[in-house]
This record gives C-alpha cells, sequence and structure tokens, in this order.
C-alpha cells in the first residue's frame, strides 16, 4: 500500500457521493417514519393554568394523542389570553373570572401557547409548552443531527 | 472562479456608483431612526403598540437576520444610519469630498492600537444581551439605547478617523461582520497586482472622486467580509475600474486561513451562548427566569447576569477548548491550542447563525402582525393614520414553524461539521490531523440537541 500524499488522506476528501446520500435516505427515514402509537387510551383531561404577568403556571402540559382536553384558564392580576400554537384555538379570560377551552389532542407533537392579549410588559415572553404524545419532532431531529455528526466524523476510505 | 461581478451588470453599476441613492437610503433611514427614537420616548409604554420596539425588534430584526445577513453579509452596514451624522460632520460635507483645503470638524485621531480589534463589540454585545429582556419590550429602552449609540457614532467620529465606531464599537457590527463571512456576497479587487503597482492607493487615501476607505481597510489586500461595510466608496476613487462586488459560494471566508483572530472566535462562541440565552428567556417556558432578567438590578436579575456570563464566558469556552483539546491529542499534535482553538470557532459560524435564525423565526412570525397596528398608530396615542390600526394580533405560521426551525437547525449543524472536516484538513497532510475535528463534530451536536430543546422542543 502506497504512502497518502496531502490530497488523497481520508479527511481531505469531501464525503462521498454515495455516504451523502446513504445520509439523505436516512434522513427522510426518518423524518417520515410513523412513530409507535400511544398505548394510552383517550381520555377527558381537564388542566387548570392559571396566568399571571409573570408567566402561565404550570407552562408544560403533557397529554396523550386523541385525549379531549379541558383547559381552565384563571388570571390572578389583569386581563390574559391564551392562544394555542397548531391548533390555532383561543381563550380570553379576566380577573376572577374563569375561561374555558375545550379541544380534542387530535395533533401530536410539542405546541407553545402564549398570551393573546396584552398584559404587560413581558407580554411577549408569556409562553407555555402543550406536549402532545412524544416529542417526535425533537427526537426526529437529535437523531438526523447524530446522522450528521456519525457521517461527518467517519474518514473517508477509499 | 465561482464568482459573477455584479458590477459588470449597467443598471447595478449605475446605482452603486453614483452617491445620490445611497445618500436618499442613508438619509431616509436616519429619519426612521429619529422617528423611532421619538416615538419610543414620547409614544406609548406598552412595547407592542409603539412603534420604536415594532419596529426595531420585529420589522428590522427580521429583515437583518432572515434576510440581509444570510445573503448579503454586511450590506446592512452601507445604509445604517447610526454613524451617518456624526460621518458628515467628520467629513464637512454631506455627498461629495470638499474643496481641498477644507477639512471637516474631527480631531482625526488614530483609534488606539491596543484596541483595534473587535473585544469592545464583544463586551457591547453581552452587555445589551444582559439587559435585552428590558431592551426589547420597553420603548423608552430601546429609544435610550438608540439614541446612545447615535451619540457614540458622532462622538468617536469627532475624535477619531474614518469610521471607527463601525469597526470597533457597534455592538450589531460584531455580529454583522461574523456572520457577514457566510453571505454569497464580497466586495474584493479584480487584479491584486494593480493594486500593489497603484502608488496612490486612492481606495485608501481618498481623492476628489470619494474619500479613502471609510472602514480603514485597503481594498488591496482584504481577504474576508468582516470588516468591509460595502459603502461603495473604493469604486468611486479606484481610477482603474479594479472593484468587483462579487457574488460567491456560501461561507467562501470561512476557509480563508490570513486573518483568523481571538476576538472573532471568542464573538463566535458568544453568539451561539447568546442565542441559547434569548432562546430560553423568551421563548422558553420559565417564568422565574423571565422574571429575573427583566428585574434589571434586582438580586434576582444579578443572579440571572451571572449564571449567564459563566455560561457564555466561561463554561462554553471551555467546553469547546476541550473539544479542540481532545482533538489534538487524538490526532497525537503537541502544538496549536491557541491556535487550533481560533481556527475552529470558525465552524460555529453556521451553526450560530442557523441558531439566530431559528429563534427569530418564532419571535418575528408570533409578533409580526403588531406591525400593522403601529403602522397607522406609531405612538399608541389611538391613532388611525392608514385603517390598521384595529387589525388584530395574529400569529403567522406558527402550526409549521418547529419543523422550519429544526430544518434550518439541523442545516446549519451539517455545514458546521462539513467545515470542520474542512478546517482539520488544513494541518494536513497527517492522516491523523482529521481525527481533530472528531470532538467538535461533536461538540457541534451538543449544542444542537440543546437548541433543538429550546427552540423546538
Amino acid at each position: 500500500m502506497g504512502r497518502r500524499t496531502s490530497g488523497s488522506w481520508p479527511w481531505r476528501r469531501p464525503l462521498a457521493a454515495s455516504r451523502v446520500w446513504l445520509v439523505a435516505a436516512a434522513t427522510f427515514g426518518i423524518a417520515v417514519a410513523p412513530l409507535p402509537l400511544s398505548s394510552a387510551r383517550p381520555a377527558e383531561r381537564r388542566v387548570r393554568i392559571e396566568a399571571s404577568m409573570a408567566g402561565f403556571m404550570p407552562a408544560a402540559i403533557a397529554v396523550n394523542p386523541g385525549d379531549r382536553v379541558t383547559v381552565e384558564l384563571v388570571s390572578t392580576d389583569v386581563v390574559h389570553g391564551l392562544y394555542l400554537d397548531g391548533y390555532g384555538l383561543s381563550v380570553m379570560a379576566d380577573p376572577g373570572q374563569p375561561a374555558t377551552l375545550t379541544f380534542v389532542a387530535d395533533r401530536p407533537g410539542t405546541f407553545r401557547f402564549r398570551c393573546s392579549v396584552t398584559c404587560g410588559p413581558l407580554h411577549p415572553f408569556l409562553v407555555g409548552k402543550l406536549h402532545v404524545g412524544s416529542k417526535g419532532i425533537v427526537w426526529r431531529a437529535a437523531a438526523i443531527a447524530a446522522l450528521i455528526a456519525g457521517a461527518a466524523a467517519w474518514p473517508v476510505r477509499r | 472562479m465561482n464568482r459573477y461581478d455584479l458590477l459588470r451588470l449597467p443598471p447595478v453599476r449605475a446605482v452603486l456608483a453614483s452617491r445620490w441613492p445611497l445618500l436618499v437610503i442613508r438619509a431616509a433611514a436616519l429619519g426612521g431612526y429619529l422617528l423611532v427614537v421619538v416615538a419610543g420616548w414620547v409614544g406609548t409604554p406598552v412595547g407592542n403598540r409603539n412603534l420604536s420596539v415594532v419596529l426595531v425588534w420585529i420589522a428590522w430584526w427580521a429583515l437583518l437576520i432572515l434576510l440581509a445577513v444570510p445573503l448579503m453579509g454586511r450590506a446592512w452596514c452601507s445604509i445604517c444610519p447610526v454613524p451617518i451624522p456624526g460621518e458628515w460632520l467628520q467629513h464637512g460635507a454631506v455627498l461629495r469630498p470638499p474643496p481641498a483645503g477644507r477639512r471637516g470638524w474631527s480631531l482625526g485621531k488614530r483609534w488606539p492600537k491596543v484596541l483595534r480589534n473587535t473585544w469592545l463589540q464583544n463586551a457591547a454585545f453581552v452587555i445589551v444581551t444582559l439587559f435585552g429582556a428590558v431592551v426589547l419590550t420597553q420603548p423608552r429602552v430601546t429609544a435610550l439605547v438608540l439614541a446612545l449609540l447615535l451619540l457614540a457614532a458622532v462622538l468617536t467620529s469627532l475624535i477619531f478617523e474614518r469610521r471607527a465606531f463601525c469597526r470597533h464599537l457597534c455592538p450589531v457590527g460584531g455580529f454583522i461582520g461574523l456572520y457577514s463571512q457566510a453571505a454569497p456576497l464580497e466586495l474584493r479587487v479584480k487584479d491584486t497586482a494593480l493594486c500593489a503597482g497603484h502608488r496612490e492607493k486612492t481606495c485608501f487615501t481618498g481623492s476628489s472622486d470619494g474619500y479613502g476607505c471609510p472602514w480603514n481597510l485597503f481594498p488591496g489586500g482584504m481577504v474576508k467580509n468582516v470588516n468591509c461595510g460595502l459603502c461603495m466608496e473604493c469604486v468611486q476613487t479606484c481610477p482603474h475600474d479594479n472593484i468587483a462586488l462579487n457574488v460567491r459560494p456560501f461561507g467562501a471566508d470561512l476557509m480563508q486561513p490570513r486573518a483568523r483572530r481571538m476576538d472573532e472566535a471568542a464573538k463566535a462562541l458568544i453568539l451561539v451562548g447568546s442565542a441559547a440565552a434569548y432562546s430560553a428567556v423568551m421563548l422558553g417556558p420559565w417564568s422565574q427566569l423571565k422574571t429575573a432578567a427583566y428585574s434589571a438590578g434586582s438580586a434576582a436579575w444579578w443572579a440571572f447576569a451571572l449564571v449567564f456570563l459563566t455560561l457564555v464566558l466561561g463554561v462554553l469556552p471551555a467546553a469547546f477548548y476541550l473539544a479542540v483539546w481532545a482533538g489534538s491529542a487524538l490526532t497525537g499534535s503537541r502544538r496549536g491550542g491557541r491556535q487550533a482553538f481560533v481556527r475552529f470557532a470558525y465552524s460555529l459560524v453556521p451553526l450560530g447563525m442557523a441558531a439566530w435564525i431559528a429563534f427569530s423565526l418564532s419571535f418575528v412570525f408570533t409578533n409580526g402582525s403588531y406591525f400593522w397596528p403601529v403602522l397607522s398608530d406609531p405612538m399608541g396615542w389611538g391613532w388611525n393614520l392608514l385603517g390598521t390600526a384595529d387589525v388584530p394580533w395574529t400569529p403567522y405560521l406558527t402550526g409549521i414553524l418547529p419543523p422550519i426551525q429544526a430544518t434550518v437547525l439541523l442545516a446549519g449543524m451539517a455545514w458546521s461539521t462539513g467545515l470542520t472536516r474542512r478546517l482539520a484538513a488544513e494541518r494536513g497532510p497527517s492522516p491523523r490531523s482529521g481525527r481533530a475535528a472528531v470532538p467538535v463534530i461533536l461538540f457541534h451536536l451538543a449544542t444542537t440537541a440543546v437548541l433543538l430543546w429550546l427552540l423546538v422542543g
């Protein structure tokens, strides 16, 4: 086996086209592969969320796909709203007058909910999270990131 | 060689070689800037109803980070209003250079040698980030910051030569400069030999046709975008038509081995850390963190500042140094800890830019609809000038934002890991040199995982 020159040693070469295609195919597979279905049966879920100018409490909620969720929004200081990303639903509560929002959590994923009524200086940052089922997008993205790192870290052999 | 000179297009050349278009745009930008300062100071204290907060931190920021910087590098700097009044005073003229013998109102001192770097910009960016939750939500604080920037730029121009403020002080300039290296646009000379033989060097010294480079650069020796503000002054002053405005491959500067600097390496780390911090404070569900970041001066804020500074200036650089050191150990190399640290830090540029884009996508699309009411009611005084004052808040695209953000982050990481391989290969010809990339790639993977968790999870 001959001595390698600077132009032929493994790390100097770009990734082989075959490896790029392999990574691209695997990325596509990870992105579209169906996740295991939740074994939990859909249930009625009632969640009380207290909103104040400092934030939502609780600020992270987890439900199962298919759950029928009723959010009871309780405002503890000024008028607050709750807008749920992805579902496009909203509800508004005056202080001392809880309001409810009921929906079926039929879209899996992680969704931000945020205050929809200007309530104070931190209003744009009044954010919470609703997890419906597993954190699919994060795990998929993390798996793709690991795949990219593995492909880049592995030296090219020809 | 993978370059196309836009100045070969007659309409582009006509616009960029004339002083009038830039003057008109800069004057309009300055007018808008002053309006923003006034609105921030006298208008409603409700941030999302005040032109200052909405125009600067939503509209301008969106255009800057989502379009201008990734595609045009420092193009914003060519129309930025902040240095303009100071430059007019410094030149003693608004449009063309004044007649010989007439001088402007500047002492024209040289910027201190010890400060000819971007450490002050780095410090300024860190300070702005520490107060970010206040600056971004309080119109009066926004107005104060903008007014202070303008004042600092004027004073700097009156004391020092050229655009010392832009080169060494402006916190946004440092941000744009670092990421401009990834942009597919550059200003360079066509033939460096021609510059070397040109005795007068009018691009640097100036002539009756234009000023010497306001950014204190000699275009003939320029190899990176970092400090070029695309002001087009050298297009005016070059007598040999030797200036090109090239479209080029993305990231062309990042493999440039010349002019790599520790201050830029530190900036790359600070910007990645700041993007994560902004994401945690503004998009995370942690109300105590938000309250602490907002309560400037309180004990909670000091705790926030301490944690932020420890993470961004301590833990993150230490972890990166450890990765670079581990890489060197894998190759059996005993040399160049600092050199390798600086070299590999440039691989953070794509990932850092992707982090800022992913963060900004969420922030901008969620709050973008606040723009329409302030168009009609910039002060928040109940006006309805254009009939848009009552447009309700409507988050845009929030249903598909997480996959878009994840894709942006993964693209940035893929770019960074590929760049890391190539940076490691610079130290060839040893086949073992490439192993130096592995721990750095793992650092990119860990950073991406944290950003995914903060932004999408």
